[in-house]
Order: structure tokens, then sequence, then C-alpha cells
């Protein structure tokens, strides 16, 4: 009911920017100033498995945030993303010991890899829909992985490759490195994320959302707009992909292109809310603490992460962060467009 | 001689493939959604019949007896109490689910039966082979399995084409609002469709521990070869997945006789290829909507 | 007792009120015609007699029961059959299979196959057709056989003239005489006045979703029909 009083209460004119700034736009923009002070300094306060620990929920948070604009926001649900990971970690390989580029360097570089070979993959995807886009996605991934694991000598075969050239850093300083370029990866994801969707492939995606014919039929170039998604969704699982191996230096085909780099970043999103922003950030928190609290339990903590997704989808589908905003709303990025208080004069009487 | 011998295995390992495909092809042609726990419901199959033989001592083939009202059951249930509660939303809560039920499903075996490779045990008839000529001989039980696919998909066909149950079928995956207007329960019908799905899926699973050693973590290989059956025989079709399953299975071991490695890898891009060439498939059945 | 009460009811569609507080009765037997402008309502009120659409406030008796609520499902076993608009037969299933599907409801009656081929001969020829094989007069006919089939009480007929020619639709309309023959109440939306008028015993117009005139057939002011079917007596 509380929303819906706020509703009723006069508005300013409609000639104000869209985005009216309100009261509380003031307490997120602090409170996100907080988070980020805490982050960028952590490495000079935190010890280093805390700095581990927050490299890992980057990574983590970058997929989700990727993987929720395509899924939440596209339609496009996608059990594949391990492909650009796995390419993204190949990537790392090539460039850092073949070539012998700095590794660091091969981030940004994977991420255009990634990019360059989801291209083709979104010709052969974009002609299928729903369930059968996301199985196939799947296949594309396996593909991917059958063929480096067995038929790319060059790249190591099953038994991979490890990325020597790492050994040139002192330890401290690649952890430091790894640090900074994880959390400059999420910062991109979550705020690429949240000006795309600002900008007009946002409202076209919201158009696409709820009606993709009806999108169509007002000229949204869907496909077009489909692709952008799906291939910055792939520009940065490729990137996190050379990231996290450029900490766990031995690159195997079956781990780099685990189906668990999709399960996991699903299950993130599930839990979080999708179709939000907010949604992935709490969703990357929770299964930390989650699989934390099930540490060593093995079998149990994935059968356990299966139940809770099947029971948020039926019972809370946007999430605990959309059970949380049932209550009492309070967006930290600003998507959404609101209409016009014209519009809204019958909705009360509903 | 090896070409034929490798064509014709070929053709029966994709009977076993067109036996995965099949449930999945009921229910995508009925629901327009894909159980991605599909794989993983075969292999639970595979289990409950091996626990079956333990307690009851029956034979796997036996087995069925009990395990197909069962797996009716679980799959009517599945889609009565869990699936049909989100059909309002879109494909996405119930990929979503399926998903979720793959990993219980994966480690709940993996809890209760061991990441040990088990096999299911029905006699002689595992080994047998019929020798066509010097030097072609062919598994009986491929064979048998080739058969009871035929058996399977003459009476899906009879079934959908004869009986007023199966053209309401039809009628729902048509165009479920005006099914309901001739009286069809689409929920009813849904859940009946899942059940159906899951006796098929019965079959499949014991067949498949007969062939071959199995284990907890075996189900999206099974899905993934069921999906692409589908892919290439076309959506929906019942035919079309004795075509899909037949191609697939040649597919594979022709690239398996070239080098074992790319076994599983030319199935996958007989897949991509069909899927670059003929997105339906090639006996598209499905009337596309929207 | 009437076969079908209507006490007034109202839907919405999202914001869109489609009926505004909707009142009318049929007695067993007889043939009534909703008529009225685009938008009028008639359609929303064909969907929320069948169960298709939900009404938010009012009471729907058929044959003394209040129905409003149920599930399109469970009507057709009580005996409201519907013609949808648009015809919408099953893509994949022949003319045959499209008529068979009309008797899952399982109820007993004088209309099987055989009977229904009776009525419109020119399906004969066309059993084994899949439905959009057909013309659309065909279409129409398999449409209203697909509902005769389920041996309604009521059956609820939706534009069943729509791009249509002329002389398909008094083929078509030449049919209703024998549905009635059979007991059938018939509930028709008609955009044609004077079509509607010659087949109905009472009419019923709407105007911006309500009840803007009623009465019998053959005794109506034609004139004020044309006033309240253009909203020109407000």
């Amino acid at each position: 009911m509380s929303e819906n009083r706020s509703e009723i209460e006069p508005r300013p004119p409609m000639t104000a920017a869209p985005y009216a700034r309100e009261a509380h736009v003031a307490l997120p923009l602090v409170l996100l100033g907080a988070v980020l002070v805490a982050l960028v300094s952590l490495p000079f306060w935190g010890d280093g498995s805390l700095q581990r620990t927050a490299l890992e929920f980057f990574y983590f948070l970058a997929l989700a945030q990727a993987w929720n604009l395509m899924a939440g926001y596209a339609g496009m649900m996608s059990i594949g993303q391990q492909a650009f990971v796995g390419i993204g970690a190949y990537s790392l390989v090539v460039f850092a010991e073949d070539l012998g580029l700095n590794p660091f360097l091969t981030i940004p570089l994977a991420a255009v890899v990634a990019m360059i070979l989801a291209l083709p993959s979104s010709w052969l995807l974009f002609r299928l829909k729903g369930a059968y886009f996301a199985v196939a996605t799947w296949v594309i991934a396996e593909t991917v992985r059958l063929a480096v694991n067995a038929n790319i000598d060059w790249l190591g075969g099953g038994r991979g490759r490890t990325v020597r050239s790492l050994g040139q850093f002192d330890r401290h300083l690649r952890e430091d490195l790894g640090y900074y370029a994880g959390l400059a990866l999420a910062l991109i994801a979550v705020f690429g994320v949240f000006f795309l969707l600002r900008s007009k492939t946002g409202l076209a995606l919201q158009a696409i959302r709820d009606t993709e014919n009806g999108a169509r039929a007002v000229g949204v170039e869907t496909r077009r707009t489909k692709r952008i998604v799906y291939l910055f969704a792939a520009a940065i699982a490729g990137a996190t992909g050379a990231l996290i191996y450029i900490v766990q230096i031995n690159v195997r085909p079956d781990a780099a292109f685990s189906i668990n780099w999709a399960a996991y970043v699903i299950f993130i999103v599930v839990i979080g809310g999708i179709g939000t922003i907010e949604g992935p950030i709490l969703g990357t928190i929770l299964f930390f603490v989650l699989r934390d609290l099930l540490e060593g339990l093995e079998a149990w903590s994935m059968l356990i992460f299966g139940l809770i997704a099947i029971v948020m989808m039926l019972f809370a589908p946007k999430g605990i962060w959309g059970v949380m905003n049932a209550h009492r709303p309070v967006p930290l990025f600003r998507t959404a467009r609101k209409l016009p208080a014209r519009f809204k004069a019958d909705e009360g009487e509903a | 001689m090896i070409a034929i011998s490798t064509a014709l295995n070929g053709i029966l390992l994709g009977g076993l493939y067109a036996l995965y495909g099949l449930g999945l092809s009921l229910t995508f042609g009925i629901m327009r959604t894909v159980n991605l726990a599909h794989g993983d419901v075969i292999v639970l199959a595979t289990y409950l019949s091996l626990l079956t033989t333990q307690i009851l001592g029956f034979t796997p083939l036996m087995s069925l007896v009990v395990l197909v009202p069962v797996m009716f059951c679980i799959g009517y249930g599945l889609q009565r109490l869990v699936l049909n509660r989100t059909l309002k939303d879109g494909m996405m809560p119930a990929v979503i689910i399926t998903f979720g039920l793959s990993f219980v499903i994966q480690n709940g075996l993996l809890l209760g039966f061991s990441a040990d490779r088990q096999v299911l045990r029905q006699g002689a008839v595992e080994t047998m082979g019929v020798t066509l000529a010097p030097g072609l001989t062919l598994g009986l039980f491929p064979i048998l399995t080739l058969g009871v696919l035929l058996v399977l998909i003459f009476a899906l066909q009879a079934f959908m084409g004869r009986t007023l149950l199966g053209r309401a079928f039809r009628a729902t995956s048509d165009d479920p609002n005006t099914a309901e207007l001739m009286g069809i329960d689409g929920r009813k019908i849904y859940g009946l469709a899942m059940g159906l799905a899951f006796a098929i899926i019965a079959v499949t699973g014991v067949i498949m521990g007969i062939r071959s050693n199995f284990s907890p973590f075996d189900g999206p290989a099974r899905l993934i070869f069921a999906f692409e059956v589908i892919i290439i025989g076309g959506m929906g079709s019942i035919y079309g997945v004795l075509a899909g399953g037949l191609i697939l299975g040649l597919a594979q071991t022709i690239g398996g006789a070239i080098s074992p490695t790319y076994f599983q890898l030319a199935g996958h891009l007989a897949t991509l290829g069909i899927l670059a060439v003929r997105p339906s498939g090639l006996f598209p059945e499905t009337i596309e909507k929207g | 007792m009437a076969l079908l009460d209507v006490e007034n009811i109202s839907a919405r569609y999202g914001l869109f009120q489609a009926l505004r507080g909707i009142s009318l009765t049929a007695e067993e037997g007889e043939t009534l015609a909703i008529v009225g402008a685009n938008g009028a309502g008639k359609t929303t009120l064909l969907r929320a007699i069948c169960g298709a659409l939900p009404a938010s406030e009012g009471r729907i008796l058929f044959d003394g029961e209040d129905i409003a609520g149920q599930p399109a499902s469970q009507l057709v076993q009580r005996g409201i059959a519907m013609v949808p608009e648009g015809r919408r037969l099953f893509p994949s299933l022949t003319v045959e299979d499209n008529l068979i599907i009309g008797s899952y409801p399982k109820r007993k009656g004088v209309w099987t196959k055989d009977k229904v081929y009776e009525l419109f001969p020119e399906l004969v020829k066309r059993r084994m057709n899949r439905g959009l094989d057909l013309s659309g007069g065909e279409q129409q006919m398999v449409a209203i056989g697909r509902a005769l089939m389920s041996n309604p009480r009521l059956i609820l007929m939706d534009e069943i003239s729509l791009g249509l020619a002329p002389i398909v639709v008094n083929q078509i309309y030449r049919s209703l005489p024998d549905i009635s023959a059979a007991g059938t109440t018939v509930l028709l939306v008609e955009q044609d006045l004077n079509r509607a008028l010659s087949v109905s015993d009472h009419v019923t117009c709407l105007l911006e979703g309500h009840v803007e005139l009623a009465g019998v057939s053959r005794e109506i002011d034609r004139q004020a029909l044309i006033d309240a079917y253009f909203g020109a007596s407000q």
C-alpha cells in the first residue's frame, strides 16, 4: 500500500528530468562511496585470505551481472557462458605464454577474443528461442571444450597448460595487480550494465522483455539489441576467464570450460534477484555466505544449492532483493523509467 | 567391410540416442519447454532399476513393471506440483527449476550410491552377437534397443493420432487457450505428458544401464545427446526423433572411427551444422507461434 | 427460469474497463443477438460467460447456478460451448480431428460427427485436410461443428461472418435453425444489424461496455437500434 500512496502525491510537471532527484538518492551514493573506498584500500588493511576472497567475489559478481543482463533483461537464458570463461583462460595462455605479452594486458585482449568468437556463435544461437537457446549455448561450450581438450596439442590437450610467465612477478605484486584488475572488472560489469540499461539500448531491452514481437513491430531492432548484450556478456566472461587463471595459473580445459561457472552464476542471480542490478550483488554476497556455511559438505552443498534455486523460483521468483523491495522499495541503481503521473490516474481505483 | 560395420553400429547407437530424445521431444512438443534435468532423470531411472534388482531380486528388464508406473507418477507429480505453478511466467522459471533439479538428482545419487560406476546385469543377452557376414557381427541388445525404439515410436504415434487424449495433447500443443474452450484442462494434459515422458525415460534408463556402465554424473551428456537428436530431427516431430538419433549415432561413430577424440565432437559439429543450414531440423512439425 | 442470467457483470483488461455492469438473460432454446460497434465489449462479454476471462464483479447464473470464476474447461462440461472469434482451429489437426476434439467433454446429445457433416456437407470431402488448408467459410463451419460436438445447452458464437463473402455467410446462417431445433440456446455476436435481427428472438445492443438498448428482435424500433449502435442517443 505504501508505494501506491506515494504515487498519488502530486509530482513535478513533466518538464523535469526523467530521473527526478528524490530525497533518498543521496543515501545510495554515500553507501556506494564508502564501499568503494573500503574496496580500493583493502590490500592495505586486509590480509591475503580476505583479499583472495574479495577477488573471487569480483569475478563472480562480474559474471553474474553479465548473465543477469542477458537472462533478466534480454530474455536470453544461457547455460554456456563457460565457453567464454574458457576462451578467456586460453587467450591468457596464448598471449602471455606463446606471444610473450604481459599477462595483465591479456585481460582486455581476452575480452576482445571472446567477443569476436561470440559473433559467429550468436548467428547460430539466435535461430533458437527460450529453452532451446539455453541448451544450444551449452552445446557450443561443450564443442569448444572438446575441441580444446582433444585436438589442439598446442594448447596442451586434456592436461592443459601452465602460465609460467606469471613467475616473473613477485607473489604480492601479482596478487595486488590481480585484485585491482578484478575490482576494475566488477565495476565495469556493474556500471556497464547500469549505463547500458539507461541508454537507448536499455529502453529497447525493456520493450523486448515486455513483448518481443511488439517491440519489433514498433521498430526496435531486437536482434541487434540482443546481439549487443550477448557480445557484452561474452566480453565480460572472457576477461573474467583470463583473470581467474592469472590467479590459478594452471589452465585445464575441463575446469576452464566447466558447467559450474554457469551453474554458480545462475544460482547467484536467482537467489539475489533476476532482472535488477542489485540482485546479483546481493546474490554474490549470499552465495559466499552459503558456500562458507556449507563448506566441507561436498555433494550436500551442491544438492542444497539446487534445492534453494528451485524453492526460490517457486516462492520468490524475483529473489531476495525482490522480497526486500516488495516491502520497501530502495533501488540503489535507478534504471526504471517512471510513467508520468498523468498516465497513472486510473491505477489508483484498480 | 569396416565401413559397413561402422555405419551399422552408428545406426544402432542412434537407436539409443533416439530413445534419449523421445521423452524430451514429447514434452517439448506439448509444453514448449525443455526439462534440463532430462538426462539426470534417465540416470535416476537407471539407479532406481538397480535398486529394484537389488531389493526385489528382479532382472533389470523385469524391474520395468515397477519402474514405469513409479516414473510416470514422479513425472506427473513434478509437472502438477512444481512446474505448473510457473506456467504464467514464461519459460525461464521451468528452465531454472529443472536446472536446479539436475543438481539435486546428481548429488542425491552421489550421496546414495557413491561415484563408482555401476552396471545393470541382464545376463547373456548383453553380450550376444548376431553375425551377418564374416567379420560383421552386431550386438543383439543394440538391435533389440532399436526394436524397442520403433515400437515406442509407433505406439506414441498411434496414441497421438487415434485416441481422444492424444488429440487433446496435440490441440493443447497447438493452442492451449482454445483447447481450454474444448473442455481440455491444460494443466492436467501437461501433467500427463510429463508422466508419459518419464515412463518412456524409465525404459530408456534401463536400456542404457544394461548397455553401458553409469555414474551419477552421466546425466548432462545424455541431455545434450537428446537435445541434439531433436535439433537434427526437427522439434516436436516423433519421426524426426528417429532420423535425428540415427544421424547423431552415425556422426559420432564415423568421427570416432577417424580418431577416438572426435567421437562426441563429431556429433556436436553435426548438430551445429544442421542448426546453421536448417534451423528447424530435418523434419519440422511444430508450428511456430508468436 | 432463464437458462442464462447475467447480472451486472464488469470486467477489465488491465487498465481498460471493457464491461461496466452488463445484465442480460436468455431463455432455453432462444437465439439472442448481441450487436454493437467495435470495442463495445461484445467479445469480452462472451469470454466472460464462457469462463475465458474472469469477471471482476457481478454474477453469471447458468441454469440457476452462479458460474462466475469457473474455468472455461469446466464450463464446457456443463454445456457452454464457444465458437471463438477468428475460428481458431487447431492447425496441426485435421478437420475430423478438430471435430472429434469438440467431443472431449463427452456430453450426450444429438450432435455427432455424422450429424455435423450432415449440417455442413461441404466438410465431408475436407475431412482429412488440416484446418489451415480450408477456406474461411469452411473453417467457420468446422469451428461451429467443433462447438456443437460437445452437445452444448448454450452456444456462444463470436462474429461468425467476419471476413467471409456474403454468399458464404448465408450458407453458414442457414445452419442456425437446425442448431436451435436441437434445443440449443444461441448467443451470437454480429456486426450486421439486419442479419442479427432476422435470425434472433431478442437483441441486445452494447455501447462502451454497457447495455444501451435491448428488446424483442421483431418489434424493436430500427432507428433506435441504429442510434444505440452509434451512441447517437447520448
